[in-house]
Formats: structure tokens, C-alpha cells, sequence
């Protein structure tokens, strides 16, 4: 335990002090929401737009942070040969693992926060009225996109142009599951698309919770579904994560 | 007391044989180098010793551990330098040392290990700004925060200019005074002849030569002689440099001549190596 917080502090250290990725992993969600709310106006859910917006980048956010900001600390740590390095110490692999993903798990929760202030600061939104869910919905979400972020490793060979490729799977995946605005105008492909996407079934539930003040157990299909979306990460990355980078 | 046992270690990456049953020992307190050119099996033969890779076949034994089973205790007490890696950049050095000091039981002090790594002045400066050698150094001041009874240096000199590389063997020379087993890798002859204990020439993954410096340096080795007579270079080999030398300035003395640019040279172990890499290749 004790060397699990110590590399839980040292993982915030290193986080914190890399401008790069808090600008790129903390802020972007917040900008994001800052632009979309001051040109979209209207309803959306039957609700005001900028409420659907918050939740829309909540799911962004989960994706951004704990899928691609994970992936881009683990690729580029694998790069360096910190991972190596650390593998070479008593730090044992799963005090190692626990701690990058409590720690990536800490970087959502204030991004989060800070979308709900923001919000009502610039737009009034409400504050969220069924916490609880909320929070376990928001948890779930990003644990399952950090199984995938870590399992996604595995497939991306160097750091140079991985920034690009995480962003090819994650702006098409949050447009398609419906961060930016209402699934339901767009055509029955794209749709079908969105369908099998975890973002989808994480706004799902954000949107019952925040938008229309129903619990997270009234949404067995979004529980299920993001579970094994985890589930086949954690199956992924156990079974293909590299800990050095390849040859050659 | 032997720290590193390995006999008859072999390791194929598919086709490719990297150790061809490879045997030696070290014992506790030593430097022992391997040293050969790139590809030989150097890096393989540390990286099985560090626990980072499986072997095919034989046996080892580090400070008494299969590091196959990576084990914590085994970790507890090795120190490793790697060939390629940095450390995050936004960090300063002490919170580097910090860090990995985090990782051990009964670590060192880490103002300690600065000093003794030469960084005291760059203590609270992030590792971004440290210079290639200083990076190095870095690496060295990591793998002993913990303390470690055995070192693995791969390549540690690697890239360094004439100046980085004696502070570095100098370093080196410190950590042997504290007791520290020490394995070092090596492509430059000159580092393993100043260093080490004794000495494993690794040719195409089959030891071809072991011994200390002077061993290797010495019994059937000649010596050379050179001196320039008329403008033309003269290069003598013999086993009798003392009876050769003594002809040579008697008769230079008795017609009042200069033996100009004289020198008398030991074979290096550069000159073994390549008898050594010679035989291998014929």
C-alpha cells in the first residue's frame, strides 16, 4: 500500500508538471464546451442545449482522458524505456498499473468538476441531482476507456504521429455516439455505426442521470455494454501489452 | 563468494542464434566487462541477467536468484543502467532520485547519491535541461538509490566526449571502492582494460577470450618497437624487448645517431581482440 501511493503521488507529479498533456488531456473537453455553448443554441434532448452539451463532453472527456490521454503517457513512457526502466525496480507490475490508472482516474474526476462549474458559470446548468449515478456512470465509463487506451498500446508501434492516429478513433467515435448534438437526425449508417461504440452507451446513461434525473440501474444495456467494452480491453492488454518498444 | 553464475547459456531469436552456449563467473566485489563488437550478444546476455529476457537453455544464478522469476528480494538488489532509456524530462533530479528511492526498502540518501553522481549542482534542475553525459549520470544515480549490491552497466560511455568518459570511469572506480559488483558492457577496449577485473571477449554469441586485461595482454604477446631511420618507419616485434632494446641504443650510441620517435608498446588489449576476432573469422 505504501508503494502504491507513492507512485500514485509521483504519477500526479508527472502529469501535472508535462504542460503538453494537461493542456491536451485536462483542458481541451472545457475549451471544447466553452466553444460549442456560445454558438449552439436551442434544445437538444428536449432540454437546453448547453445541459446536453455538458453531458456530451462529460462522455468526450472520459474518452479523451482516460482512452487517448492513458494511451499517448503509456506509448510515449514504452518510447522513452521508463516503462523498462521501472520493470527493473521492486515496484511490482500491478501496484504499477493500479496507480497510472487511479491516477489517470483523478485527472477525469477534476476535469468533470471543473465541466460543471464551467457550466454554470457561463450557461447555468444545473448541478447534477442524482450524484450517486452520476458518479458510478462517469467511473465506469472511464475505467472501460482506460482498459482500451492501455490495450490500444499494443497496436500503435512509435509515439510520432499516435497523437494523430488516438484522435482518428476518438473526434469520429464522440461525433458518432453523439457528444456534439442529437443522434437522431443523423442517417441510419452513421447511426449504425454509433450503435456498437462504448462513447455511445456512456452518453446513454450520462444523458438519463443528467438530462432526464433517472438512475444508472435504469440503464442495464449501457452497464453491460461499457462492462465489456473494460472487460475485452483488460483481455487485450494483458494479453499483447509491450513494455518495450519494438525493434527495428 | 561468486555473484553471477552462468553456464552454457544459449538464446535464439527465432533463426537468429544471439548465445551459442555462452559460460562464466563473477565474483562478488569485481568488475567483470564483456566486451565485443555490435551484435555479439552483449546486451542479450545482460538483459537475461537483469530479468528482462527468458534463456533457451543452461543455467544461471545472480546473487543466489533465477532472475527469470523475478522476484522483489532479487530486485531489492540489483542496479541497472540500460543502454536506451531516459527518465521524464519534467522532473528534476531529485525528484527523479525521489521517486525510484520510493521503490526500494532501504534506500539510500538521495542528496547522497547526487553527490556521488556529480549532480549537485543541477540537484533541483528538470532533466530536460542535463546534458547527454549528465543524463547518463542521471541514469547511473538512479540504479544506485536503492543500494543495489550488483550494477549492470550497458554501454555506459556510449556517445561520451574523452572528458564525460574519465569522470565516468572514475564514477566507476568509486562504486568498485564501495564494494559493488559490477558488470559492464563495452565496445571500447581501452574502457574494459581500465576497469575491469577481469575481462570476456563475446564474438557472434560464443566467448572467445577470458582473462584478466594482463592474462590476455600477456604471455604470448609481443612487444613493438618503433622508431623511424631515415625518414622510413621500423617496426620490431619481440619477445625480448629488453635484450632487443639494449642492441638497438648500443649501436645508435656508437654512430652518434638518434632513435628518432622511439617508443615501446605492450600490446593493448586491442591488439588481442583483434588476434582474437581474427581467429574467430578464419
Amino acid at each position: 500500500m505504501r508503494l502504491f501511493w507513492h507512485q500514485l503521488r509521483s504519477e500526479q507529479l508527472v502529469f501535472w508538471r508535462s504542460r503538453e498533456a494537461a493542456v491536451f488531456v485536462f483542458l481541451f473537453p472545457l475549451l471544447l464546451f466553452a466553444l460549442l455553448t456560445a454558438v449552439y443554441n436551442g434544445r437538444i434532448y428536449d432540454r437546453p442545449a448547453s445541459w446536453a452539451l455538458l453531458a456530451g463532453m462529460l462522455g468526450y472527456g472520459a474518452a479523451n482522458t482516460a482512452f487517448a490521454g492513458l494511451a499517448l503517457l503509456l506509448i510515449s513512457r514504452r518510447e522513452l524505456g521508463i516503462l523498462k526502466r521501472i520493470r527493473a525496480t521492486p515496484l511490482p507490475t500491478s501496484t504499477y498499473i493500479a496507480a497510472v490508472l487511479v491516477s489517470i482516474m483523478i485527472v477525469f474526476a477534476l476535469q468533470a468538476t471543473s465541466l460543471f462549474v464551467l457550466g454554470r458559470l457561463l450557461k447555468s446548468t444545473p448541478w447534477p441531482s442524482h450524484l450517486l449515478s452520476l458518479v458510478l456512470a462517469l467511473a465506469l465509463g472511464a475505467a472501460a476507456f482506460a482498459g482500451l487506451g492501455i490495450a490500444i498500446t499494443s497496436f500503435i508501434r512509435s509515439l510520432e504521429g499516435s497523437s494523430a492516429a488516438l484522435n482518428l478513433v476518438v473526434l469520429p467515435m464522440a461525433f458518432l455516439s453523439g457528444s456534439f448534438g442529437e443522434r437522431q437526425r443523423y442517417p441510419a449508417a452513421l447511426r449504425a455505426i454509433g450503435d456498437v461504440l462504448p462513447l455511445k452507451y456512456l452518453l446513454d446513461a450520462v444523458n438519463a442521470i443528467y438530462l432526464h434525473g433517472r438512475e444508472l440501474w435504469d440503464k442495464p444495456t449501457a452497464v453491460a455494454v461499457l462492462a465489456g467494452w473494460g472487460a475485452f480491453g483488460i483481455l487485450v492488454a494483458a494479453r499483447k501489452f509491450r513494455w518495450e518498444p519494438r525493434e527495428g | 563468494m561468486t555473484a553471477i553464475l552462468v553456464s552454457e547459456l544459449r538464446k535464439s531469436y527465432g533463426e537468429h542464434e544471439a548465445l551459442r552456449g555462452i559460460s562464466f563467473a563473477i565474483n562478488e566485489g569485481e568488475v567483470f566487462s564483456l566486451l565485443g563488437p555490435n551484435g555479439a550478444g552483449k546486451t542479450t546476455t545482460v538483459e537475461i541477467l537483469e530479468g528482462y529476457r527468458a534463456r533457451d537453455g543452461g543455467d544461471i544464478e545472480v546473487l543466489g536468484f533465477d532472475p527469470a522469476r523475478a522476484e522483489t528480494a532479487f530486485r531489492e538488489r540489483i542496479g541497472v543502467v540500460l543502454q536506451h532509456s531516459q527518465l521524464w524530462p519534467n522532473l528534476t533530479v531529485a525528484e527523479t532520485h525521489r521517486m525510484f528511492a520510493g521503490y526500494y526498502a532501504e534506500p539510500r540518501d538521495i542528496d547522497e547519491v547526487i553527490q556521488l553522481v556529480g549532480l549537485q549542482a543541477k540537484r533541483d534542475d528538470r532533466v530536460k535541461t542535463l546534458s547527454g553525459g549528465q543524463k547518463r549520470r542521471l541514469d547511473l544515480g538512479v540504479a544506485l538509490v536503492g543500494d543495489p549490491d550488483l550494477v549492470f552497466l550497458d554501454e555506459p560511455t556510449t556517445g561520451f566526449d574523452p572528458r564525460a568518459r574519465r569522470a565516468a570511469w572514475d564514477m566507476i572506480r568509486s562504486l568498485r571502492s564501495l564494494g559493488k559488483t559490477i558488470l559492464l558492457t563495452t565496445h571500447y577496449l581501452d574502457e574494459a582494460e581500465q576497469l575491469a577485473d577481469r575481462v570476456a571477449v563475446l564474438r557472434e554469441g560464443r566467448i572467445i577470450g577470458q582473462g584478466t586485461p594482463a592474462e590476455l595482454t600477456g604471455g604470448t604477446q609481443e612487444t613493438e618497437v618503433r622508431y623511424r631511420r631515415d625518414g622510413n618507419e621500423v617496426v620490431i616485434r619481440t619477445k625480448e624487448p629488453t635484450q632487443l632494446l639494449h642492441e638497438l641504443t648500443e649501436q645508435a650510441i656508437a654512430e652518434g645517431r638518434e632513435l628518432e620517435g622511439l617508443t615501446v608498446r605492450r600490446p593493448t588489449l586491442e591488439d588481442v581482440y583483434l588476434l582474437l576476432t581474427e581467429d574467430a573469422q578464419a
